[in-house]
């Protein structure tokens, strides 16, 4: 298996599918899990981590999942391959950039991934598009249990599962749901989300998870309660209550835009639009910012109906395939450009390592050739 | 938007200042605004947070001392003063060895629970004593069979039999 098979379109959770896939991109479920028996990762020696990777790797390698799985050694990858793999949310900033060795497991079609020797001997993960919490937390727990048959799990009955640091303690779940709330920012009321996640004491993290600041209206919500709240408990608050709320405090955003704000919206979508079709230089900060505002468009259309000048000429644009034509630019187009032009996956598929100006220069070629198919 | 200062970078960092009723605006990008001397802070993740959080709770390590917590963890070596600057436990033993010294800061990470709710192993788990034995058994137990000392071997055997059945 070679990272360029992968490299070259976005994985199937980000194709604009599943359920309220306009807002919600996608949602995870992690489990943090070690071996009975043996030392957390810090106080282990190399050889000690040597041999847990190696227990934990022959026990998923050997799981039946439905797909095909490969292995990655972590340690021995190169510095595109790590970033590449963060970009593609297969593993953690802190699984590639940390120490000793390590590995991940992930399926072909990247809705699993294994990080074995991160912060916690094993940290599994589902990936699905869309909000579907429900069907995550089913498989991972599935999946859990697989791994159970093969390996002893450091448990106790007063914390439940034991983790290296006690935020992950108990359930060791963290849920994190990927949203696109670019109205809520473009009405000046993102702070509206951010303080009911205080209060509900969940985490808000940008793009690529803890450490990242929010970028292009996406931001990571996630819990940080682990302890004495059953993991359905957890799954169930945000699939039924915490989600659909704020889909709800969007949606009023982009209705208000839509009826109020007309100016507001097809100024932005306009301005993202001139700057993509005839950049010829663009940071992925800058991409990231734009391509959201199309995103907003594009979604307006397929979700309200909405028409606006603004939003008819982005139709018009069309996309980079010819099937495309008849229903106009579609959001799997935005979302390819959104993954493809980032910096691993650029220089991953140029097959050699540039610096940011030339990345910057072959992000907005990619860009513009997508949104002007006559040239 | 671009940097008001090199007027090449994005401009990533904005500061509105209201000085007097008059509102003014600034935006950077981080290296000027590094050189300005506004500082840029990075979301902090959360074991950073926990230690930091540790480090301001000066009286800490004569609580350890108090609830005789101060002694390192036979299995690994832990002690409660080294998860100050790291906020890792070093085993899973310690949840047991240190759980007093614990309790208060689980419950300040943890909104208050202490217990755990939810999913169990279906296989009844050993407590965490037990299974340091059983694994240290297993250890010598792998190293007596490749020394061919199978007397010994059978000796380890029965102990983790044993211990496995209590």
């Amino acid at each position: 298996m070679k990272l360029t098979d992968l490299s070259r379109d976005i994985n199937e959770w980000f194709d604009g599918s599943g359920p309220s896939a306009d807002i919600v991109i996608s949602s995870r479920i992690r489990l943090a899990r070690n071996l009975a028996g043996r030392k957390f990762l810090s106080r282990c020696s190399v050889p000690e981590q040597t041999e847990i990777l190696d227990e934990l790797k022959d026990a998923l390698m050997s799981l039946d999942l439905g797909d095909r799985i490969f292995y990655i050694s972590v340690d021995k990858a190169s510095p595109l391959d790590r970033n590449f793999l963060v970009e593609r949310h297969l593993i953690s900033r802190h699984h590639a950039f940390g120490k000793g060795p390590r590995g991940a497991v992930i399926a072909k079609r990247e809705f699993f991934t294994a990080m074995i020797n991160e912060e916690d001997h094993l940290r599994i993960q589902i990936i699905k598009g869309g909000l579907q919490l429900n069907q995550c937390a089913e498989q991972i727990n599935g999946i859990d249990d697989m791994i159970e048959q093969k390996v002893d799990y450091a448990f106790n009955t007063r914390f439940g599962y034991l983790t290296a640091c006690p935020t992950n303690l108990g359930t060791g779940i963290r849920v994190s749901v990927m949203l696109h709330l670019p109205a809520l920012k473009m009405t000046d009321q993102i702070n509206k989300f951010l303080n009911a996640a205080k209060d509900l004491n969940l985490a808000v993290r940008g793009l690529f998870g803890e450490g990242t600041e929010a970028a292009g209206d996406f931001y990571q919500l996630s819990n940080q309660v682990t302890l004495g709240v059953s993991t359905a408990d957890i799954v169930s608050q945000f699939q039924d209550s915490i989600i659909p709320e704020i889909i709800e405090y969007e949606n009023v955003a982009r209705n208000q835009l839509l009826s109020r704000q007309t100016e507001i919206l097809d100024d932005k979508i306009s301005r993202a639009m001139a700057l993509l079709k005839s950049a010829h230089l663009i940071s992925s900060q800058e991409a990231l910012f734009l391509l959201s505002h199309l995103r907003l468009g594009i979604n307006l259309r397929r979700h309200a109906g909405a028409s606006t000048p603004a939003i008819e000429s982005l139709l018009a644009l069309g996309g980079d395939k010819p099937s495309n034509k008849t229903q106009g630019l579609s959001v799997t187009t935005i979302n390819r450009l959104f993954m493809l032009t980032l910096p691993a996956h650029l220089q991953l598929n140029y097959g050699k390592p540039l610096d940011s100006t030339h990345r910057d220069v072959l992000r907005a070629r990619i860009i513009r050739s997508a949104l002007n198919p006559d040239q | 938007m671009q940097c008001q200062s090199c007027h090449k970078r994005e401009a990533t960092v904005h500061v509105t200042e209201i000085s007097e009723g008059v509102r003014s605006e600034l935006h950077l990008c981080e290296k000027c605004a590094h050189q300005e001397g506004i500082a840029v802070k990075s979301q902090i993740p959360l074991n950073e947070l926990l230690s930091t959080l540790l480090a301001s709770q000066p009286d800490e390590s004569d609580l350890f001392a108090e609830s005789g917590q101060s002694e390192p963890c036979p299995h690994c070596g832990f002690t409660m003063s080294q998860f100050r600057t790291k906020a890792v436990l070093g085993c899973p033993y310690d949840y047991e060895m240190f759980e007093t010294a614990l309790l208060p800061i689980i419950e300040r990470a943890q909104n208050g629970q202490t217990t755990h709710t939810g999913k169990v192993p279906s296989r009844t788990p050993v407590d965490t004593k037990r299974q340091i034995t059983l694994s240290a058994l297993r250890r010598q137990l792998e190293a007596a069979v490749q020394n061919e000392d199978y007397e010994k071997a059978a000796k380890l055997r029965d102990k983790i039999k044993k211990l496995k059945k209590e």
